[in-house]
């Protein structure tokens, strides 16, 4: 049964990835078929997910171990949560906009100490960068102090990008977009390797053509 | 010389005495050296972790002592040692290993304290030969802290951003006038509903897959609603697929407003603004299939994406649709810029939010951004210039300009 079960996943598994690659022809039946059945999917899992291993494991499981604050403060979430449900009643549903601020308030406050902390410090710190003399290293520290400051001069959204500050901008775009080229062919060789791997399964697991 | 456990213990003692003690012993069938004594094995005698200290480790919530100890002549055997074992006890207890450390390591973090509970650490040393135990480290006790010293960088850049901040909120909220030059892009939002108008076809808008709490997501949701009333005063039906319930229920909120503003509520269906799924692929292959058969003339891409920005703005680019992207995640915005027809860049998605709604709140925190951001400039001129001039003037650097530098470098740390 166990080999049966594994045999008929495989089959299934080569099924959906040649449905989901159709789609590079156009799209036909087989394509809407496998993806409506993993969005569907998809959909179920994530709601098991969250019941069992969020709201479970943090709401309910903790209401029950911990004793004080720390389990009444729970009362708060959890009435968030009941409160969201709101939105079913048309009466009431404004209430659902509580739960709603709360949470984007929240995320906006953490979001500023973390990106202060994460990238504007460390990256202000290492940009620090003085010449110390006429060598290769002197010359990289100027090409990445120079690329930093017109880039965030690109970003200044205060004064129209003319005179100064605008030949500043171009420097800072022309940087940016030197970037984004050297992103892209990173990123496009991971991209490769992802395919590599599903051909692989289907050449492998599936069709046994290579080991 | 025969070395006993603990450092303090190490003695000098006459051969004759060794074996003596040896016979007694074996004679006995004692096994007072089963554990670490190196010479049981006949290995060579062991290095020795000692000078164990444990402290409350700074500038925590509490619940931490860190451990750190040195090897006492260890005779240029360091290579032999295999690794430490942390051992803890507290009054009353045995010591109990708490942790492995590499043999590179001399520190050991116990995360796993009770505030106000005195601890003891042992630190054991393993080598082929055995180990050998440590005298135990003095009381440490862990508690919090209320202030981490380290982060008053962090702090002063966060207390001048929050203050410029609402400094300029104050000052819009007053009628003062802040100008924001025109970004790139948003002039395009008015054409792309226009066509798709013209066109008679729908108008898709992608919040990305993150959730409302990111700040990716709430600038998403700022443009949606500026979309949202466009389409609504043209009649052109508008879909926005979801990747979580939050945002759903906000972009529905936010979308219901903006018919509601421009005199059409009636005309606001909340099946358009639906929940996919919050699985990555899964959604992105419910998009697609929406961009295939609803074939939208306008596609908007603005929210926070990862590895599926390539493949929607591919299938949009596909279907002729006019797509308008936007994202903060630089991994994701060349793939964008190559596939889309404008690309809000970064920090432009920010501002085009502000840009559209002309809210005193999100234009002032703009322009307080833009001012630290200028801040930030001026501190990095001054001080590569100041670190540049220090070592022009003393190659060695020891001149006055260039510990003002590392002075500055430091207080980022």
């Amino acid at each position: 049964m166990g080999s049966l079960g594994i045999m008929i996943g495989t089959w299934l598994a080569g099924f959906l990835t040649l449905a989901i690659l159709s789609f590079l022809y156009k799209d036909n039946p087989f394509y809407k078929l496998a993806e409506h059945v993993y969005v569907g999917v998809s959909a179920g899992y994530w709601l098991i997910y969250v019941a069992f291993f969020d709201v479970e494991p943090m709401l309910v499981e903790t209401f029950m171990t911990e004793t004080g604050l720390e389990r009444w403060i729970l009362l708060v979430p959890a009435a968030l949560g009941v409160i969201m449900l709101s939105r079913w009643f048309p009466k009431i549903a404004w209430l659902s906009r509580w739960p709603i601020a709360f949470t984007v308030g929240v995320g906006a406050g953490l979001g500023i100490t973390a990106n202060i902390q994460g990238y504007v410090v460390p990256q202000l710190q290492a940009t620090l960068l003085p010449m110390t003399g006429f060598n290769l290293v002197s010359l990289n520290n100027l090409v990445l102090v120079v690329g930093v400051v017109t880039t965030i001069l690109y970003f200044y959204f205060s004064k129209p990008h003319k005179g100064v500050l605008g030949w500043a901008a171009k420097v800072g775009i022309v940087f940016i977009m030197i970037s984004f080229g050297a992103s892209f062919g990173y990123t496009l060789m991971a991209r490769i390797s992802l395919l590599i791997g599903r051909l692989y399964f289907l050449f492998s697991d599936l069709l046994h053509v290579i080991d | 010389m025969v070395r006993f456990f603990g450092a303090d213990r190490t003695a000098r003692v006459h051969p004759l005495t060794v074996v003596l003690i040896l016979g007694v012993l074996t004679l006995s069938g004692g096994d007072a050296f089963a554990q670490g004594d190196p010479s049981a094995e006949g290995g060579p005698p062991l290095p020795i972790a000692c000078a164990v200290s444990a402290e409350d480790a700074p500038e925590d919530g509490g619940g931490s002592i860190l451990v750190t100890w040195e090897l006492t002549d260890p005779g240029g055997r360091e290579d032999e040692i295999l690794g430490f074992d942390v051992l803890r006890y507290a009054p009353g207890e045995e010591p109990a290993s708490i942790g492995e450390v590499p043999a590179t390591d001399t520190e050991y973090t116990d995360s796993n304290t009770e505030d106000g509970t005195s601890y003891q650490y042992v630190v054991r040393t393993r080598t082929p030969f055995g180990h050998t135990d440590s005298e135990p480290s003095p009381a440490a006790v862990s508690s919090a802290q209320w202030f981490a010293k380290s982060r008053l960088g962090v702090l002063v850049i966060a207390a001048l951003f929050c203050g410029a901040v609402l400094f300029y909120i104050q000052r819009a909220k007053k009628g003062g006038e802040l100008f924001i030059r025109e970004i790139p892009g948003l002039e395009a939002v008015d054409d792309a509903v226009g066509r798709a108008t013209e066109m008679g076809r729908p108008v898709l808008f992608v919040p990305g897959i993150e959730l409302v709490t990111e700040v990716g997501t709430l600038a998403a949701l700022t443009i949606l609603g500026h979309v949202a009333k466009r389409v609504a005063r043209h009649g052109t039906p508008l879909h926005v697929p979801c990747a979580d319930p939050i945002v759903m229920a906000t972009a529905q909120e936010i979308v219901k407003a903006s018919y509601a503003e421009v005199g059409r509520p009636d005309e606001y269906d909340p099946s358009r603004v639906a929940y996919l799924t919050y699985d990555q692929f899964g959604y992105t292959a419910g998009v697609n299939g929406m961009m295939l058969r609803d074939r939208p003339e306008a596609v908007f891409l603005i929210g926070t994406f990862y590895a599926e920005s390539l493949i929607l703005a591919e299938t949009g680019h596909s279907i002729g649709a006019i797509q308008i992207a936007g994202t903060k995640e630089t991994s994701q915005l060349p793939f964008f810029v190559a596939a889309c027809d404008y690309t809000l860049i970064g920090e432009e998605l920010f501002a085009a939010s502000s840009y559209l709604s002309r809210e005193p709140v999100m234009l002032g925190s703009l322009k307080g951004q833009d001012l630290t951001k200028l801040w930030i400039v001026y501190v990095i001129i001054l001080a590569v210039v100041v670190g540049t001039v220090g070592y022009m003037v003393s190659a060695d650097g020891g001149s006055a300009l260039t510990k003002i530098f590392e002075f500055v470098k430091s207080w980022f740390n």
